[in-house]
């Protein structure tokens, strides 16, 4: 396996633009010629397949879900980031970047963080065009927030449903295409493998999963969007569905896996209730911009919060971190939460949480002005919990929340297989070790309208075309049988743990030993555990019904056997990294104030991990160049 | 605590479909319904039966995902609450809760509360959109948009697609979810350009796909997980008039 960065030469600022300059391009009229297969539509799924099928070529899509508009984009809460500098706070292209890389701890690629924030203004451009209704000022003009780890409002968000409002200007793009007859989309139908041909994508096999047919589709490019895998922890603030099985599945027949142990805690979730609980709902980080986070100074205060009075509170963000204090950086404010709680200050039933309050911003905004901005969300915290958060303080506890690990690309998103192209959080590429928040969807819609249909047309201009005829056909039926196969060995394995119980158990299993703090020993325990645990998976999994018709749990038994398959993968990942970063977070590895302490002498390289057999992944090394910005400590006290 | 369920089975979409009884008493309060479901069904798996069939995705109320009937009432018995939302600490311990799926001709059941809703994507592959092309679009700010208008576009364009309204609609019609999309877009400047197309071809496609007329009863507002109001339809028929009557 070859790592080829592929960043164009020249002055930081001006790569895009000289790769776009000298990219490939193919006639208009022979563009219908190519084929290209997406799966997934989410943001960076509809917004790469809308736009190659505007620019003439062929496109089939996939997704699970019977709808497009379903994907789990759709429950992104706060906002996307972009350097339009509205609010005249010293906002640029620049200062956009350079945030975004120390706050993903100086483990991004330069080239494509800075691509990222050169992208974004015209993102904002292209969802106002497509009908997005951002929040707006009085006077007409944007609206905007901030968000954690920046000190400059860049935050465009519509109410408490920014991903929701970007996700169908998207998805609308796309109908539009496949009411035009440029894209097929095929909804209710699940990627299970990707084919290669002399060593090059060549198309995926899918399942039916109303009707359980297995099949395969050729293409001549093939691009992965399918989201990110935080549900691998069980408990986590991602969609039900959520799984790794298209990136795994790529990853076994070729693709890197970078950085796979890098996940964020998100510090605003709402804490475990209950042990029937199936997900974590996230409440959204711009609760930050108004909400003042606390604990009680006494250790298991059991007062009502609003019986404590100020002098015996500790908000502890603002004590610890003065200059960015309730907005301090995800993986900082979790780990401040979980040290909390840990040494016995945590609130709430099960004395898991802390306080997210708003009395400050009630008295000095009022309700209606507070309600106009997070209504939404004080209305989903009461469905969820019973109570109402105008009149005391939220309950609050880090989830896992997004996986900035994933298959490893290239400046041009291609990943270690060639004419494989990942886009969105299926990949790794711009957020390193810590995500800041508002990016992501950001990542998405750039990856999937402004970089890839460059890309992927300069890809096709230059590839030969793929060899068509029975030998390709052929290698689908067989892959599609193979799938088969194995979907029959499931349903007939007399088992008596349901797939859901192995997700669960494995869920604890990171939670405890590769969450927010991990240690040698434990992950070397971890390690043996998810191997007694798969081991006891391919004996005693029971999974009900037969093939065929509709079967939930064959879908959850092949996205679990993944996930515990990439678990081990991660807590190899984690226990590789003799260094805190970002997300990651070694205890042996602190500054004596107990923050990150990276190591970049031996460190300072993207892990990407080749598949070569059952629990024997082999290390390949991406090292980071940091010329336009030296990597520094990461402070936001 | 105790439940009674009478849940809706049915194989497939040309299968009879009839109600099967499950009784438990170890539901938790804090269970969703979707939990409670899961509960129920990791029983139902053990002892060999077919575990109920029903979709769910994001269980925080913003996918459109889940959706079934609870005790005849659409989503839940909570006003303006997704099925995923409603949690057991809405019903007395003890309860008998009759769970059917939705029952609209153009959301045919695929299998035991779960059912298809294709015709909504299809209303909005015949013009639920503004035609412009990915790339360099015009300076976001260049066109001002009120306040009001951002906001009041925002709340047509909140809905999440999960069918309630027409579940809940004695005709069967989908208009609200129709004249959401197409006031969203004509609420806004740069939807309006296209408003009169949009509107002739989105009418046409809910009627071919099966829905009912709207004759404004107005249930279909008071289920609604997003409060979409009964204004968005009023706002179709003036656009639908306009196009018409040129
Ligand atoms: C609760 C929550 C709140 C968030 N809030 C914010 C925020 O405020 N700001 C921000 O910037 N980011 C936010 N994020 C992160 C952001 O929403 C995601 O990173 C981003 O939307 C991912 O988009 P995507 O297109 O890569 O994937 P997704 O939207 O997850 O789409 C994945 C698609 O792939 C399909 N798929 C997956 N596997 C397969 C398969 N095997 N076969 C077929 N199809 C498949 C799915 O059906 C789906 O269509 C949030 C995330 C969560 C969970
Ligand atoms: S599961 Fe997403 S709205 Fe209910």
């Amino acid at each position: 396996m070859k790592l080829d960065s592929k960043i164009p030469p020249g002055e930081l600022s001006q790569k895009w633009t000289a790769f776009k300059a000298q990219a490939a391009l193919i006639n208009p009229a022979n563009r219908s010629k190519h084929k290209i297969i997406v799966v997934g539509t989410g943001l960076a799924g509809s917004s790469s397949a809308a736009s190659l099928a505007e620019l003439g070529f062929q496109v089939e899509v996939f997704t699970f879900h019977d709808s497009a508009r379903r994907a789990h984009s759709v429950a992104a809460q706060g906002g996307v980031n972009a350097a339009k500098d509205y609010k005249n706070d010293g906002d640029s292209v620049w200062r956009m970047f350079h945030d975004t890389l120390k706050g993903g701890d100086f483990r991004a690629r330069e080239a494509n963080v800075y691509r990222l924030a050169e992208c974004s203004a015209a993102l904002i451009d292209q969802a106002v065009a497509q009908g997005v209704p951002f929040a707006r000022e009085y006077g007409g003009y944007l609206s905007n927030r901030s968000f954690g780890g920046v000190q400059v409002s860049r935050t465009f968000y519509a109410r408490g449903q920014t991903g929701q409002q970007l996700l169908q200007g998207a998805y609308q793009a796309l109908m539009r295409q496949v009411h035009l007859g440029k894209i097929k989309l095929h909804t209710r139908h699940e990627m299970l493998d990707l084919m290669v041909s002399d060593g090059r994508a060549s198309g995926v096999v899918c399942r039916n999963l109303d009707t359980g047919h297995i099949q395969s589709y050729e293409a001549d490019a093939v691009l992965l969007a399918s989201g990110g895998y935080g549900k691998i922890y069980y408990l986590s603030t991602l969609a039900m569905n959520c799984n790794a099985t298209a990136i795994w599945r790529a990853h076994k027949r070729g693709a890197g896996f970078a950085a796979p142990s890098w996940t964020q805690f998100h510090p605003t979730s709402l804490p475990q209730l209950g042990s029937h609980q199936s997900k974590l709902t996230l409440m959204s980080e711009s609760l930050r911009n108004d909400g003042r986070i606390w604990v009680p100074k006494q250790k298991g205060d059991a007062r009502p919060p609003n019986a404590i009075p100020e002098e015996e509170r500790d908000y502890y963000l603002e004590r610890r971190y003065p200059s960015f204090g309730n907005l301090a950086p995800r993986d900082i404010a979790s780990r401040a939460a979980l040290e909390r709680i840990e040494k016995g200050f945590g609130v709430g039933p099960l004395k898991n949480a802390v306080y997210l309050d708003f009395k400050t911003a009630l008295a000095k905004e009022g309700q209606e002005t507070i309600a106009q901005r997070y209504g939404n969300l004080f209305r989903m915290y009461e469905k969820i919990t019973g109570f109402n958060a105008y009149q005391e303080p939220m309950l609050i506890a880090p989830a896992a929340h997004f996986s900035m690990g994933g298959l490893w690309v290239d400046y041009q998103l291609m990943s270690t297989v060639n004419g494989l192209f990942v886009l969105g959080e299926a990949n790794f590429s711009d957020h390193g070790a810590n995500r800041l928040g508002a990016n992501s969807l950001l990542q998405a819609c750039v990856d999937g309208y402004f970089i890839a249909p460059h890309t992927v047309m300069d890809f096709l201009a230059k590839a030969k075309p793929l060899p068509s005829g029975p030998d390709r056909g052929k290698q689908g039926a067989e892959l599609a049988q193979a799938q088969k196969s194995q979907l029959e060995k499931w349903l007939q394995n007399q088992g008596s743990t349901t797939p859901e119980e192995y997700h669960q158990a494995l869920g604890k299993i990171l939670y405890e030993k590769c969450g927010l703090r991990r240690e040698r020993q434990n992950l070397l325990a971890a390690r043996e555990e998810i191997k007694q645990l798969q081991k006891d998976f391919d004996q005693n999994i029971l999974v009900a019904g037969a093939d065929g018709p509709i079967n939930f749990e064959l879908e959850k038994a092949g996205r679990v056997a993944d996930y515990l398959e990439l678990g081990a993968l991660i807590v190899e990942d984690a226990l590789q990294r003799e260094e805190s970063c970002g997300a990651h977070f070694r205890e042996e590895h602190q500054t004596s104030e107990g923050e990150a302490q990276r190591n970049d002498a031996e460190f300072q390289y993207v892990s990407v991990w080749e598949y070569t057999g059952k629990h024997n992944p082999k290390l390949h090394q991406e090292a980071l160049v940091f010329e336009a910005l030296k990597p520094t400590q990461r402070s936001y006290k | 605590m105790k439940l009674t369920l009478k849940i809706w089975r049915q194989a497939s979409t040309q299968a009879q479909g009839k109600f099967e009884t499950y009784v438990r008493d170890d539901f938790d309060a804090a269970m969703s319904v979707p939990e409670m479901l899961d509960h129920l069904n990791r029983f139902l798996i053990k002892s060999g039966e077919d575990p109920i069939a029903f979709e769910s995705d994001c269980r925080e109320g913003i996918c459109g995902q889940c959706g079934f009937t609870i005790n005849g009432h659409i989503h839940s018995s909570d006003a303006g609450t997704t099925t995923c939302q409603t949690h057991l600490r809405s019903f007395k311990d003890g309860e008998t809760l009759w769970l059917e799926p939705f029952r609209v001709g153009a959301f045919p059941v695929k299998k035991d509360l779960m059912i298809d809703r294709s015709a909504l994507d299809r209303i909005i592959q015949s013009g639920g959109y503004i035609s412009v092309d990915t790339g360099p679009a015009v300076e976001a700010n260049s066109q001002l948009i009120s306040h009001e208008t951002a906001e009041s576009a925002f709340d047509s364009a909140a809905c999440i697609g999960c069918g309630a309204c027409a579940a809940v609609c004695p005709n069967a019609s989908a208009s609200l979810f129709t004249g959401a999309k197409i006031s969203h877009l004509a609420k806004l400047p740069q939807g309006q350009v296209e408003a009169p197309k949009r509107v002739l071809s989105m009418v046409q496609a809910m009627d071919a796909e099966g829905f009912g007329a709207c004759s404004l009863v107005g249930a279909c507002e008071a289920v609604c997980p997003q409060g979409i109001s009964l204004a968005n339809i009023a706002q179709m028929n003036e656009e639908f008039r306009k196009a018409w009557w040129g």
